[in-house]
């Protein structure tokens, strides 16, 4: 669905991406993984378009996408500090996101505004938001079209437990759907239920991709949290 | 792009400093319109008054503008959009408010006080300048990223066009001083929208007639149709021109 190939990008002399190659297939639950700095959210921001690689073409379902722009109607992406005008409502930026995109799907999947109570804040604007609300505000807006493709940058940093899971359990009905997920996270334990598959980059380099239970076999640990801490140990 | 264009609209205007913008042009106007009796002179002051602050509020507006719209346009970069159409939304955005502002808050005076062609022509320019100030601000606020710097750059543009132009100019002057330089005068106005807006309407009023041998030639070629269609068009190029650079370099900046 997703496939990057030799994308390499720099700011300035430091080199973000190096030469990355990855291939995504539908019904994948794809956790990218990295020490900070690892070039993981630029990624993510090239799948996008936000970034443009200096080499390398990524295509999305066949198309080089710095052709295309009508490609990011299939995907939600919740970034990792949601910025949004500061002086609208939550319920002035819900509206806008569906003007905006309306007729890339006929319904609206409401049931994150629902259950984070998002309802009663609508009134809010955002620049009074604290982080956490931010985070529900933008983990609603990148279900709300019921995308193929969900893109998640640490979506559960700064939120309470209840709403992480509650968060957690729509990433895993939106996975039996069969939808693409791609998702960076620190914290792996919450990892463990979720994920597929397995991306690991270190300082702009993609050090392996592979399946979930391969990594585990080749680790000999249970716990996903260990695997990858026994991973990074050796890098 | 309408549906940007709306966007963008709605939260200039929330903003209220257009507003307060359009009512100092309107104070002023009726001032100066009051205060002299001879609405000739009158349209004189206006224009100086006008040619300093039109570009100034301008650019800095619209620099200040673009940098806390950062989180708009990032989000907006992040869906299905063309960059190109966000890119256009806001510039016409920022190029129709500041050009209503212009027009209600200046432009009615002047219809109503001095409604001939110098005052016609003074409208046209002053609308024009607003959009072309707006196009210098989104090129210069493209390119730099550091919202300091950028409005530093913003500031400069402006002390440059409405400021050190003249002095080169006046420089150029009296080091050749012994060259005929009237004729070469009328090509480099061409590359300060300000100064070229001047000369345009100054020319319609009858102070022109005291400007000299210098403008004797400037009527010549700035009196006639064809000269102020040649003047208007090199202004729509000031316009043209920077949005087609800064399209350019936004279609590939990195957000």
């Amino acid at each position: 669905m997703i496939i990057a190939t030799k994308v390499s990008k720099q700011f300035g002399k430091l080199k973000v991406l190096d030469n990355v190659s990855v291939n995504c297939t539908k019904g994948e639950c794809i956790a990218l993984i990295g020490p900070n700095g690892s070039g993981k959210t630029t990624f993510i921001k090239s799948i996008l378009g936000m970034v443009v690689p200096d080499s390398g073409f990524i295509t999305f379902n066949g198309n080089n996408i710095t052709h295309d722009w009508t490609y990011r109607q299939h995907i939600g992406y919740m970034p990792q500090i949601g910025r949004y005008p500061e002086n609208m409502t939550i319920g002035q930026v819900i509206d806008m996101m569906k003007d905006i995109r309306k007729g890339s799907t006929g319904a609206f999947d409401t049931d994150l505004i629902e259950a984070f109570n998002l309802d009663k804040l609508m009134q809010k604007r955002m620049r009074t938001l604290s982080g956490g609300t931010r985070q529900k505000v933008s983990a609603s807006l990148a279900f709300l079209f019921s995308p193929d493709v969900l893109i998640l940058d640490e979506p559960t940093a700064g939120l309470d437990p209840v709403s992480s899971e509650i968060l957690k359990e729509k990433i895993i009905t939106e996975k039996k759907k069969g939808k693409l997920i791609l998702i960076t996270s620190h914290i792996l334990s919450e990892l463990d239920d979720l994920v597929t598959q397995i991306i690991f980059m270190n300082e702009g380099k993609l050090q392996f991709h592979k399946s979930i239970d391969i990594v585990k076999t080749d680790t000999g640990e249970e716990k996903l949290s260990r695997a990858i801490a026994s991973i990074m140990s050796k890098y | 792009m309408q549906k940007i264009l709306k966007y963008v609209i709605a939260d200039i205007l929330r903003n209220r400093i257009v507003i307060a913008y359009t009512a100092f042009l309107l104070l002023i106007s009726f001032a100066i319109f009051n205060l002299e009796d001879n609405p000739d002179k009158g349209l004189l002051s206006l224009l100086n008054i006008i040619l300093f602050i039109v570009p100034l509020i301008s650019i800095i507006f619209s620099t200040i503008y673009f940098y806390n719209s950062s989180e708009f346009i990032e989000l907006m970069v992040s869906q299905p959009i063309k960059r190109k159409t966000i890119w256009l939304s806001l510039f016409s955005g920022l190029a129709v408010s500041m050009g209503v502002a212009f027009f209600v808050g200046a432009g009615i005076p002047i219809l109503i006080y001095q409604a001939n062609t110098a005052g016609l022509l003074m409208i046209v320019a002053g609308v024009l300048l607003t959009i072309i100030f707006i196009a210098i601000a989104l090129l210069s606020a493209v390119i730099t990223r550091d919202k300091a710097k950028g409005i530093g750059i913003a500031i400069l543009l402006w002390l440059y066009f409405s400021v050190i132009f003249d002095g080169l100019v006046l420089f150029l002057l009296f080091q050749f001083e012994d060259y005929p330089l009237e004729k070469v005068m009328v090509g480099i106005s061409a590359f300060n929208p300000i100064d070229l807006s001047r000369i345009l309407v100054l020319l319609q009023l009858d102070v022109s007639a005291l400007m000299g041998y210098t403008g004797a030639v400037f009527k010549d070629f700035f009196g006639t149709v064809a000269g102020i269609g040649i003047s208007l068009l090199v202004l729509v190029l000031w316009i043209v021109v920077p949005v087609f650079l800064s399209l350019r370099r936004f279609k590939h900046k990195d957000l």
